[in-house]
């Protein structure tokens, strides 16, 4: 924590929340007896009308379309094994009437006549809520399960998704629009395709699903200034690091010539939720003994290590030698950022032999908890923080357990959040584009409204 | 494997299965534009004592009438929660859609439904496939090697986790006991260049392989499969659950010569009503497009219910073809099927009951558990 004073140069903006289910990473904690099944519809339910009673934004689906491996083998100590998002939300759809419903979808290993085709259906069945979330995993080791395998350059990967994105908002711009329309084709060539699409799907109320983008790199970033409507960030914990982002970000939107504010902000975070600050401090103890078990803090381990660590000892020492990899984070389907192995190792070293920690004791250490732990109140004083100083819109909420996870933050912190008037007390709008006030797709703006330089071809 | 009682399923693709439909009943067209549409059709259906409902679909438009079409499969997972004992069949097409993710769609289908969940196998030349999807899309002979291979590998998806693949074993930590996950290890049939940027440039007429890795990443759904429905002659004998033959109006309760697999006629239905006879109403469908699949019964309530009960033993079911949707369904649903039902002609599905527990066909062993291998 900082004690650095921030300004609010936004004093009125409003706190939007979504929830991220559910991450196939070790903070899902799957071996509590309050953890419901992964697969079973009603835990879906439960959460996404949770969700909504706590008047959220969004309901989000995350994809990875090949199982996580470590040491060449399927990754087993982590939740695994997910139903497919569009379907499932189409699901959700029938039992919910005002949330927003996001699907993760890849570009690479998806073509856009389908796709778009899928993503409008959903939208127009849920009434104009469906999202779309960007994303562009572009490795060979993925695509052996797709016809045109591991095509695609990997510094081509937002090039495929610009020219992927143009495709769908011109069917979708050139969709029918009575029963009895015919449209013509969308043509659209470019470096990665060369398509021509009859559209079938119809505008829904909203226009267009509204564009969400996860993905980091500066590439990533410029797309998301271009393209998105809302940027899924990894930076939401920091204040600092989270002004920073968002200012970098607002940057690259006014220059890809749109207004700084077409582009919202929500980062994924996890709340521990206490009703006395100590007690948020005990629980987060707790969760973080859940999330990193025996078996992955020597998981953990390895992966900084870059071999097979899984028969040591987690409450003893480090290993002595340095790791056989370089760099970590080129474990398949691993979270990890890409860093220098020794680097880390060494400073783990170190902290472990200065602080008399075991294996387990350090990995729980070193695992950053990326969120906000505190009494309802703290948490709602700090999300306002965030969101007035501009570092952020609020965010999608990842619960550590579900079915219940959402629970405290719905009965306790919105309504902290409400009565600092931070947060709305009922939906006005139905449409996802309007829970989030967000201005039309770019492509169907009228002209002298701000819009994007960008038009498909 | 017919009994004596008769299956029905409905067709509830738009506003009815004549290619004219939308011009007689341009309301349906409408709803085909939101949920409403569907909604009301499965419900009709479902509490109609149907079996299974099926929902046409196509990449692309079809030649002629509107283009308005939501995805099928999405169309049915939205029906999902508010139906309980219906079969949901939505149609999709082997050659347009990636394997891995028809495998996923319809594993995530049929989770969303507790079990109902079924995958009419679409067949025939998409026209517009090719430039829409900017690769080769098979047809005649190797679109149906290609049928064959998809239908081979979404079945191995299926079984790429074996039923009690989540063992959540604390002791542990492991939250899958990874023995019982299984790549499929794919390679399809063809020629030349499978993988790559290639295929974008692959001519008209060659079939280029593919392979697929696995495994899924759905675990294996409640009936193990999806139960897989196709046409005669589209997938080779064995390959599908249930084959759909088309009905002879010559012979109309003729046996059909299928082995290996539940049979269900498919009947393009036209009925009389008070305002028209059905011959009228069939004769001006007829004169605003021509229907190619044949005129099917043409003819009173009370004549289809005859025919329907004449079909029992001899075909597992029946799949009715509503020549216009909110015309002959309604009619289907408030006198014919009760008919059948007094008599015991038709089952009652089951809240809760898989759609395979319904048509009586067995839940499949899994490829992977059964051979003992283990990765
Ligand atoms: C917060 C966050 C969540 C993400 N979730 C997913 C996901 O569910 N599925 C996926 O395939 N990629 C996901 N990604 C990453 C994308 O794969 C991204 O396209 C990839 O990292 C390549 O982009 P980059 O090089 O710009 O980071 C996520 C990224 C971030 C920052």
């Amino acid at each position: 924590m900082t004690d650095r004073q921030y300004d609010f140069p936004r004093p009125d903006a409003q706190v939007h929340f979504g929830v991220f289910f559910q991450g196939v990473n070790h903070h899902t904690i799957w071996s509590d007896p309050a953890s419901g099944s992964q697969l079973d519809f009603e835990t879906f339910r439960q959460v996404i009308q949770t969700a909504e009673r706590g008047l959220f934004d969004a309901f989000f689906l995350g994809e990875g379309l090949r199982l996580r491996e470590s040491h060449g083998r399927i990754h087993d100590l982590d939740v695994v094994g997910r139903p497919d998002a569009i379907t499932q939300l189409a699901a959700l759809a029938a039992v919910t009437s005002r949330i927003g419903l996001v699907a993760t979808q890849n570009v690479t290993y998806n073509d856009p006549a389908d796709l778009a085709r899928r993503l409008a259906s959903l939208d127009a069945l849920s009434g104009g809520r469906a999202a779309w979330n960007i994303v562009t995993t572009d490795n060979a080791w993925t695509g052996a399960n797709f016809r045109r395998g591991g095509w695609l350059d990997h510094e081509q990967r937002y090039e495929r998704a610009a020219e992927f994105v143009q495709t769908a908002q011109a069917v979708w711009d050139g969709g029918p629009q009575g029963p009895a329309d015919r449209p013509e084709a969308v043509r659209v060539s470019g470096s990665t395709l060369d398509v021509s699409v009859v559209p079938t799907t119809p505008r829904s109320p909203q226009q267009h699903p509204v564009l969400f983008q996860a993905g980091d790199s500066p590439a990533g970033r410029d797309f998301a200034a271009r393209y998105a409507e809302v940027i899924f960030s990894a930076h939401g914990s920091d204040l600092d690091d989270a002004l920073a982002f968002a200012q970098d970000i607002r940057t690259r939107t006014i220059a890809a010539g749109r207004p700084a504010d077409d582009l919202k902000i929500l980062p994924g975070t996890g709340f521990v939720i206490g009703d006395t600050p100590k007690e948020a401090e005990e629980k987060a103890r707790w969760v973080k003994e859940q999330q990193v078990t025996p078996a992955t803090a020597l998981s953990l381990l390895g992966q900084v290590w870059g071999e097979d660590l899984s028969t040591y000892d987690p409450d003893g020492p480090l290993p002595a030698h340095d790791p056989v990899i370089d760099t970590i984070g080129e474990t398949r389907g691993s979270p990890r950022r890409r860093q220098a192995a020794g680097d880390i190792a060494r400073q783990w070293r170190a902290r472990a032999e200065a602080e008399h920690l075991s294996i387990r004791q350090l990995v729980i250490a070193e695992d950053r908890s990326r969120g906000f732990v505190g009494t309802p109140a703290a948490v709602a004083e700090r999300l306002i923080e965030f969101v007035r100083s501009g570092a952020t819109d609020g965010c999608n909420i990842s619960p550590w357990i579900v079915p219940s996870g959402l629970d405290d933050i719905v009965d306790k912190v919105v309504p902290e959040l409400q009565s600092r008037g931070a947060y709305r007390t009922e939906y006005t709008g139905t449409t996802l584009r309007e829970h989030l006030g967000l201005r039309p797709p770019v492509t169907r703006r009228d002209a002298g409204e701000p819009a994007a330089a960008v038009v498909a071809r | 494997m017919p009994t004596d009682q008769l299956h029905v399923g409905i067709e509830v693709d738009g506003a009815g299965a004549h290619p004219a439909a939308w011009r007689i009943d341009p309301d349906a067209a409408r709803d085909a534009l939101g949920g409403a549409g569907i909604r009301r059709a499965v419900a009709a259906a479902e509490n109609g004592g149907a079996t299974f409902v099926t929902i046409d679909d196509s990449l692309t438009p079809p030649a002629t009438g509107p283009a308005t079409r939501l995805d099928a499969v999405v169309r049915a997972a939205f029906v999902a929660p508010t139906t309980s004992r219906l079969g949901l069949v939505p149609l999709v097409h082997p050659a347009t859609v990636e394997p891995f993710h028809l495998a996923s769609q319809l594993g995530g289908l049929d989770h969303a439904t507790a079990g109902r969940a079924g995958w009419l196998v679409g067949a025939g030349p998409v026209p517009g496939a090719r430039r829409a999807l900017d690769r080769p899309v098979a047809e005649g002979a190797d679109l149906l090697a290609e049928t064959a291979d998809v239908i081979e590998v979404v079945r191995a998806l299926w079984d790429s986790w074996e039923d009690d693949a989540v063992i959540r074993d604390t002791a542990t930590g492991r939250y899958i006991d990874r023995d019982r996950l299984h790549a499929v290890d794919f390679v399809s049939g063809g020629t030349g260049a499978t993988a790559g940027p290639a295929l974008r440039t692959v001519p008209d007429g060659v079939r280029a392989p593919f392979s697929v890795k696995g495994p899924s990443i759905v675990p294996r759904s409640p009936q193990g499969h999806a139960v897989v429905f196709a046409r005669e002659g589209t997938v080779p004998a064995g390959a599908a659950d249930v084959v759909l033959v088309g009905f002879n109006a010559d012979r109309p309760t003729a046996a059909p010569d299928v082995t290996g697999a539940a049979t269900v006629l498919d009947l393009p239905v036209t009925l009389d009503t008070p305002a028209a006879t059905a011959a009228q109403r069939r004769a001006d469908l007829d004169g605003l497009a021509s229907d190619g699949a044949g005129a099917g019964f043409v003819g009173s309530a009370g004549d289809l219910v005859e025919l329907l009960r004449g079909l029992r033993g001899v075909v597992t079911g029946v799949r009715i073809l509503p020549s216009v949707l909110w015309t002959d369904l309604p009619i289907v649903v408030r006198d014919v099927l009760p008919a059948l039902r007094v008599d015991r002609a038709v089952p009652i599905p089951r809240p809760g009951a898989t759609l395979r527990d319904t048509l009586g066909l067995g839940r499949p062993a899994n490829l992977f558990a059964a051979s003992g291998s283990t990765r």
